[in-house]
């Protein structure tokens, strides 16, 4: 008994430090890049920066497929990730929308710009040359050099992504998206290899044909927003249709739904909009911190005041628990976010609450005459039940929280119940096994004679029974 | 203490007092929907010094915009400003317009801006989205309590009598904040439905614990009368209840008075919904097993349809 104690003890400890260790900020101490890797993520309200929700409305109305919005949603991602923000989220919601969230970008007009621009899918001659991919270029298409087809939308894509070298050949577009009407992902029916189709309409088939005819053997690039995403060999003239083989199944299911969103160009309407100043993030931030540790005090003392020895054990607790929940929401990761922050200082409440529960019944166990040993074994015991059926209900509050906040697409409401949830398993853990641990530790170690220490009156333990808690 | 239970009607009558303006204005005034619910913009901005807002309003019906609401909102000292207004689109050229429009009167920092627009379509699928959420998180806890409380005679019965108490709960905040929205112009937005759900959680968690003690007073003494069970029951748990909520209500009210200005109203509508369901735990949801297991609620139920008859009442009702 007494050396599983210690065993436990000792889990605890290194569990605390490893916490203490991961929640010390930035990367003080850091091991193997390890801390580097797990920061802290803030949310849009404590960073500042962008929310906004897009949806497709493809041109003479009409829905869009599931694939279209994947396309999209990954032409999205290759401009976001253009406009340097660390850590953006972009995801598909619905039938047709398009959430994107920018924390600590600096110009939200800019973004909002640079996100609502369809797409803009060439294919380009490189003078023969097999660009990279990923390599910028300038084109004949809406480039510096003023084709009159340009849309207005794609210089300022031009403008807002990072800019090719200004000096870079200009190179010529043959067709653009506009003139390719399906693309998918098929299977060479002789060799079994994944290839990418694609068709293209009317007048286009020609000019391509042309084109393909003139260069077979040299390499063309299929460009989205001025960047090199495939760079194909011509092995014949093409017409109509045509396939591009030579990548693994995954490539070719992406290169297709570039094409095919490129293709459609699908325009997207911002719906809904979030955009927050960095220096109301961090006044925020301050005051939270400050709330939080000013409640966290004030429940330490009355805890203290109330309950005397053990409420120092569950404040000890308490401390471990707000350790470990703060290192679970740096590694698994969570965003923080201002709800989020009072969801973890509310869940401290509840942490509190199975602390209140153990005590409330070990000083009945006393006052019934059981020894010290007994009693914390049986205040737990019969605690246990309430701790359990009032948490899980809590829990389940949680999920459906963040099932609403998803569908919102507010990062501020999931924050809120991932925290809350987070908070609320960390203090079934902390209840059960640190306050127990630390509780016998102390009856192991016969700290505990007086019963003024538990909370007790003296005639309490008198008019109970002569037993007075021994330790063991 | 002795006569928590058997004064139940004296408890109920204290909830359905506080409940009865909540009711009336629901449906009077019903609920101040932000632009959560109805789409438009909320658009916080912070000037230099102070800026009349009637002037702000002025500024921007005349650069086209004459549906706008202004209020001072933060500290006084801070200069911030609040402006409700129809949907106002990120990186639009109005905007630009009426950034200017607004510089007019004084220099904004535009490091202290926030933006919110939600596109009217959004709003309704939000609200829509609520309501079920709310009667979803209904539904799990009460399949839960009766799943919790199977060993018992009437495991349905613990679980709609925490939902009754638990919707004691959600109508007061929502009452409350129904008079705050007449009175002082408080939305209701995305985060106050997040604090009702909290509230519901709070509300449960607080009355199973009551429960959790009623079932284990009913296996200990199966000869006791049921209103004893309980009125023993609820004085064994109510020091940890109101301990409980006195550390909840404590970290609520730090960060209410401690915490940003963005979350006010969702911390007071966490803390009027914490103290609500400490009472409903206390004094409704165990009282009303009490009032069920008499047959009085039966009792009431045959008066409100007219058949008259006289409830049947239980051995040992006292004065109350």
């Amino acid at each position: 008994m007494r050396s599983r104690n210690s065993v436990m003890l000792l889990l605890i400890l290194f569990l605390t430090l490893a916490a203490g260790w991961i929640d010390l900020p930035g990367t003080t101490l850091d091991l193997g890049g390890f801390k580097a890797d797990n920061p802290v993520r803030e949310g849009l309200d404590l960073q500042g920066g962008l929310q906004v929700t897009l949806e497709a409305r493809p041109p003479g109305g009409g829905g869009i497929d599931g694939e279209t919005l994947q396309g999209t949603r990954d032409t999205l991602e290759r401009r976001v990730n253009a406009l340097g923000v660390t850590e953006p989220l972009i995801q598909t919601r619905g039938d047709n929308q398009i959430v994107v969230e920018l924390p600590g970008v600096v110009d939200p007009d800019q973004a909002v710009e640079v996100l609502r621009e369809t797409a803009l899918l060439e294919i380009i001659y490189a003078d023969g040359a097999s660009l990279p991919v990923g390599t910028l270029v300038q084109t004949t298409l809406g480039s510096v050099a003023g084709d009159e087809t340009a849309t207005p939308g794609a210089a300022t894509a031009a403008a807002a992504a990072p800019t090719p070298d200004p000096n870079s050949p200009i190179y010529e577009t043959i067709v653009s998206g506009d003139d390719l009407s399906d693309a998918f992902v098929t299977r060479d029916p002789l060799t079994g290899q994944p290839l990418v189709a694609f068709e293209l309409s009317g007048d286009a088939s020609e000019t391509f044909y042309n084109f393909t005819r003139d260069h077979v053997g040299q390499s063309m690039s299929i460009v989205l927003d001025k960047q090199v995403i495939s760079s194909p060999n011509i092995r014949e003239p093409i017409s109509g249709q045509g396939t591009i083989d030579g990548m693994t199944a995954l490539d070719a299911q992406n290169l297709a739904l570039q094409l095919k969103a490129g293709a459609l160009g699908v325009p997207l309407e911002v719906v809904s909009s979030r955009t927050v100043g960095p220096s109301l993030g961090a006044d925020s931030l301050n005051r939270s911190l400050v709330a939080g540790i000013v409640g966290l005090s004030v429940v330490a003392l009355f805890m203290i005041l109330y309950y005397r020895l053990p409420g120092i054990l569950s404040v000890i607790a308490l401390i471990i628990y707000t350790a470990i929940s703060f290192a679970l929401f740096k590694l698994i990761p969570v965003t923080l976010t201002l709800p989020g922050i009072a969801g973890f200082i509310l869940s401290i409440g509840m942490a509190v609450d199975a602390n209140v529960l153990i005590f409330s019944r070990m000083k009945e166990e006393l006052r019934n005459g059981r020894p010290l040993e007994r009693a914390i074994e049986g205040g737990f015991d019969h605690a246990w039940p309430s701790i359990r059926d009032s948490n899980v209900a809590t829990m389940i509050t949680c999920l459906i929280l963040y099932w609403f906040g998803q569908y919102t697409g507010a990062t501020i409401i999931t924050g809120f119940a991932v925290t809350l949830f987070i908070g609320v398993a960390v203090s079934l853990f902390s209840a059960i096994t640190v306050t127990r641990t630390l509780l016998r530790a102390l009856n192991d170690l016969g700290a505990i004679r007086n019963p003024w220490l538990l909370g007790l009156g003296r005639h309490d333990l008198d008019d109970a029974s002569p037993d007075r808690p021994q330790p063991a | 203490m002795e006569h928590l239970a058997g004064r139940r009607n004296l408890w109920f009558a204290i909830s359905g007092l506080l409940l009865v303006p909540c009711f009336f204005s629901l449906f009077v005034w019903g609920l101040n929907f932000g632009i959560d619910f109805t789409g438009g913009s909320a658009w916080d901005v912070q000037y230099d010094r102070a800026v009349n807002t009637e002037d702000m309003a002025a500024v921007l019906a005349e650069a086209g915009r004459p549906e706008v609401t202004v209020q001072q909102v933060g500290d006084a000292a801070e200069h911030r400003y609040l402006m409700r207004l129809g949907e106002l689109p990120e990186g639009s050229d109005e905007k630009a317009r009426l950034t200017d429009a607004l510089g007019t009167l004084g220099t904004l920092n535009p490091d202290a801006e926030a933006l919110e627009t939600v596109g009217a379509s959004v709003g309704q699928s939000i609200r829509d989205r609520s309501v079920l959420a709310v009667a979803a998180a209904s539904i799990g806890v009460l399949l839960y309590i009766a799943y919790a409380f199977r060993g018992t005679q009437n495991p349905m019965l613990y679980g709609l009598c925490a939902i009754a108490a638990m919707l004691h709960d959600a109508l007061f905040v929502l009452g409350v904040f129904s008079i705050l929205g007449r009175f002082f112009d408080v939305e209701i937005d995305a985060l106050f439905i997040t604090a009702l759900l909290t509230v519901i959680g709070f509300s449960v968690h607080d009355t199973i614990v009551v429960f959790d003690r009623i079932r284990e007073n009913l296996k200990l003494n199966p000869n006791d009368s049921f209103e004893e069970i309980v009125n023993h029951s609820v004085g064994q748990t109510l020091v940890r209840s109101v301990n409980t909520s006195i550390t909840v209500v404590i970290t609520l009210l730090a960060l209410l008075l401690f915490g940003g200005s963005t979350t006010r109203e969702f911390v007071f509508a966490l803390l009027i919904g914490t103290i609500a369901g400490t009472y409903s735990s206390i004094f409704n949801a165990s009282q009303l097993l009490v009032a069920w297991q008499y047959g009085e609620i039966q009792g009431w139920f045959r008066k409100i349809i007219g058949l008259g008859r006289n409830p049947v009442r239980g051995p040992s009702i006292n004065e109350a």
